[in-house]
């Protein structure tokens, strides 16, 4: 095989170039996804955690539905079904006509829902975790709510909970393979079309693949530097 | 909201169940296999075995299942080695495609499940056990694996509520299990919601059921960290 | 470029599109979806870009309506369900108009034609079970296509046949041939072609002008069109939302425009070799 009709080359009929933009859609849904996650995570946490018994039961409805059917279920829904939500939603604020989700955001808004049934409970499990004998000392020491929460509660439930979120953002980054089926340009996607016009299933599936275990691999070594930094206090000498 | 349609609708779905049923339970059956004898590798000490078995654990949690699908269905019928070899019949078809996808990958992550779980079993019993005179197999079919089984068993409940789910990409390769006949419902009438919320509740009304099923089967292995019967019938909860 | 992906992303955070209704009827923003994996169609570049007949016919209608247009890929499966959802205003995608199409979108007028054929690999024998080489127009023909179906049944018997779902000839296939073949629905046609040179189905129906493209590839070079070929709609139209009938008449005087002054007829010719377009 020559340079020239290589298909994943950067030429002119390389799948290249292609491929890594989609490698950058990928970790954009992603992210947004995560993030939208963390958000809806810490909620749902805070909810099962100080809620009341209504709040709580909504959280833990959540929790076990979103965690309870396919992700790829939950990604048609919210694709196919924002409109039927927004658009008599915009109507309230006299906006007429179809209102939707684009492709994009869809996908990373399912990835962050249904991320985030797993992230409120990694982070409920972090805040068990921190003994209340810490908490108990800020408070006779003096310090306020806030200051509680800024300089007790939240590194500490950061510092437990950073293994568990490391995991979900594997899942998230995987998951977001999943919005494919919207039409999204993503790295599967780009496979797939590469897949389809040049009869070469297994070399863009391949491709795919190693783009996955690359940013898996990078994040991976970043969060453990991370989870280094934030647990210094505590690693024994 | 439409009722005749929803009822009809969930009638038409409630036929792919078995398949998504038949597709979970074969392939975390042997997906337990593959990952008993990879935690073995793993603890093994010996490098030659341990080094494979982490490799192949990193490799398929660190990619997408559905990738890993389309590898195994279009991708390894590109080449004419492996039509014309003996593992075409069984590759050819996408059942077995999606069941191999599935197994090798509940494997991976199972193996860390079970790892965990060996590593759990306290040395001290080990030593006991070693003590009594037992052999290395009595060892682990009477000791070990038993506790590691019971040890295991929470976080293999969500694997089996994770592969339930898993199943649905199986539509991907024209399996027609429960996502699979809502994406031809889809195709057909076009209500594209409905459809998908009455399959979601099929899906969440099967892992309702697991999820009982793991609890009860915790509360039955772990006869000896219970309260004896008189305090439970005070207590009246069962 | 992946500083644009980053900004698209950050423009599509940024809102949510608001359109259709009173808005599309008017707008010069349209937003028009496309498959991008059905070539000569439409299908996707190495670079990412969407090119085909429809691509070039859609820029000319635009240009013709004085519209500007965004043209968008989608999956083929949900394209009708998100049209209603608001996803996009119009689909350019080699869509027949069949009854089933009609209760939940509305229509422009045809603007080429098209038959479907079978594909299956040189040497399965279909090509020998399948010797005639009628055309046979199904549009409104239910009695003479019964002793199609049962001249079909003999050859096709126990056969396993790929479609794209969602498709005419899908339909098709469940009509006249669902107790004849095992079916296999496909989310592309490409994925069905894959499946055909690897031998996991006997054949695969779908547009002939496809199917004609496809072949051309050099890793498609053991397979062949076999038997009849069928006629199953009225010919591919611009879909719409039921309520932007404003929008569908702008693309129906534009459709009239290009197939009156013979820009279609070129362009048909050049993407197809022959020429498809509907005469007015």
């Amino acid at each position: 095989m020559t340079a020239s009709d290589f298909v994943l080359g950067f030429g002119e009929a390389g799948w290249g170039a292609a491929l890594l933009q989609a490698a950058m859609m990928t970790l954009a849904v992603a992210l947004t996804g995560y993030a939208f996650g963390l958000v809806v995570g810490s909620l749902g946490a805070w909810a099962k955690i100080k809620g009341g018994t209504l709040l709580r039961l909504i959280a833990d409805a959540y929790t076990t539905v979103l965690r309870g059917i396919p992700d790829i279920l939950v990604i048609y829904l919210f694709y196919f079904g924002s409109s039927a939500v927004l658009t008599p939603l915009a109507g309230l604020f006299g906006i007429s006509g179809f209102v939707s989700l684009p492709g994009f955001m869809a996908g990373a808004l399912a990835i962050g829902l249904v991320s985030g049934a797993y992230q409120a409970e990694v982070m409920r499990g972090a805040y068990r975790a921190v003994s209340p004998g810490e908490i108990e000392a800020a408070i006779a020491a003096g310090m306020s709510r806030m200051t509680l929460f800024r300089r007790i509660i939240a590194p500490l439930v950061l510092r437990y909970a950073l293994p568990g979120l490391g995991n979900v953002w594997q899942l998230v980054l995987k998951e977001s393979a999943l919005v494919s089926v919207t039409g999204l340009v993503e790295i599967l996607r780009q496979a797939q079309i590469g897949a389809g016009s040049t009869g070469q299933p297994f070399t863009f599936f391949f491709a795919a693949a190693v783009l996955y275990l690359a940013i898996s691999s990078f994040s991976t070594w970043l969060l453990r530097r991370t989870e280094g930094r934030l647990t210094l206090g505590s690693r024994r000498a | 909201m439409d009722i005749p349609f929803l009822y009809e609708t969930l009638l038409k779905l409630l036929t792919g169940v078995p398949l998504t049923l038949q597709l979970a339970v074969s392939s975390l059956g042997l997906g337990a296999i593959l990952a008993v004898i990879l935690a073995l590798a793993r603890l093994s000490g010996l490098r030659l075995l341990a080094w494979p078995a982490s490799c192949y654990v990193f490799i398929f949690r660190s990619t997408p299942l559905l990738v890993q699908i389309f590898l195994i269905y279009h991708g390894l019928g590109q080449f004419h080695g492996v039509r014309a070899s003996f593992l075409w019949p069984i590759l050819r078809e996408p059942y077995w495609c999606a069941l191999i996808a599935l197994t090798l990958n509940t494997a991976a992550y199972s193996c860390e499940i079970v790892r965990g779980a060996l590593l759990s079993v306290p040395p001290g019993q080990i030593e006991a056990a070693r003590a009594c005179g037992m052999s290395s197999f009595t060892l682990h079919r009477r000791v070990v694996f038993p506790l590691a089984l019971r040890h295991a068993l929470p976080g293999y409940g969500n694997e089996f509520i994770l592969m339930i789910k898993s199943t649905a990409l199986a539509s991907i390769i024209t399996l027609m299990e429960v996502t699979g006949l809502a994406a031809q419902l889809i195709s057909e009438s076009f209500r594209a919601i409905e459809i998908l919320i009455v399959a979601a509740a099929i899906y969440l009304f099967i892992n309702f059921i697991v999820t009982r099923l793991v609890q009860w089967a915790e509360y039955a292995l772990s006869a000896d960290l219970r309260p004896p019967p008189a305090a439970l019938e005070q207590g009246g909860a069962l | 470029m992946i500083r644009n992906t980053i900004l698209a992303a950050a423009l599509s955070l940024a809102g949510l599109y608001s359109c259709g209704g009173a808005l599309a009827q008017n707008a010069t923003h349209i937003r028009i979806a496309t498959e991008g994996a059905y070539a000569p169609w439409n299908y996707t570049l190495p670079d990412g870009t969407l090119a085909g007949y429809e691509i070039d016919l859609a820029k000319e209608l635009c240009k013709r309506m004085k519209a500007q247009c965004e043209i968008v890929a989608q999956n083929w499966d949900g394209m009708l369900p998100a049209l209603n959802a608001g996803k996009f205003d119009a689909i350019i995608a080699s869509m027949g108009v069949t009854p089933e199409r009609a209760q939940v979108a509305a229509f422009s007028d045809p603007y080429s034609t098209a038959p479907n054929a079978f594909l299956a690999l040189k040497g399965s024998g279909l090509a020998a079970a399948l010797p005639w080489h009628d055309k046979f127009d199904l549009r409104d023909n239910a009695s003479g296509s019964k002793e199609i179906v049962e001249k079909l049944d003999v050859a096709l018997k126990g056969k396993v046949l790929g479609i794209q779902g969602s498709t005419t000839a899908g339909k098709f296939v469940d009509e006249y041939l669902k107790d004849v073949v095992t079916v296999r629905s496909y989310k592309t046609q490409d994925e069905a072609n894959l499946d055909i040179l690897a031998g996991r189905i006997d054949l695969t129906m779908a547009n002939i002008t496809v199917l004609a493209e496809a072949l051309k590839r050099p890793d498609m070079a053991e397979a062949e069109l076999v038997g009849p070929t069928f006629l199953l709609a009225s010919g591919t139209s611009v879909a719409f939302r039921k309520s932007d009938t404003a929008l569908k008449d702008r693309f129906n005087a534009a459709i009239h425009d290009v197939n009156a002054d013979g820009f279609n007829k070129a362009l048909t010719e050049k993407w197809f070799g022959v020429d498809i377009s509907v005469k007015n």
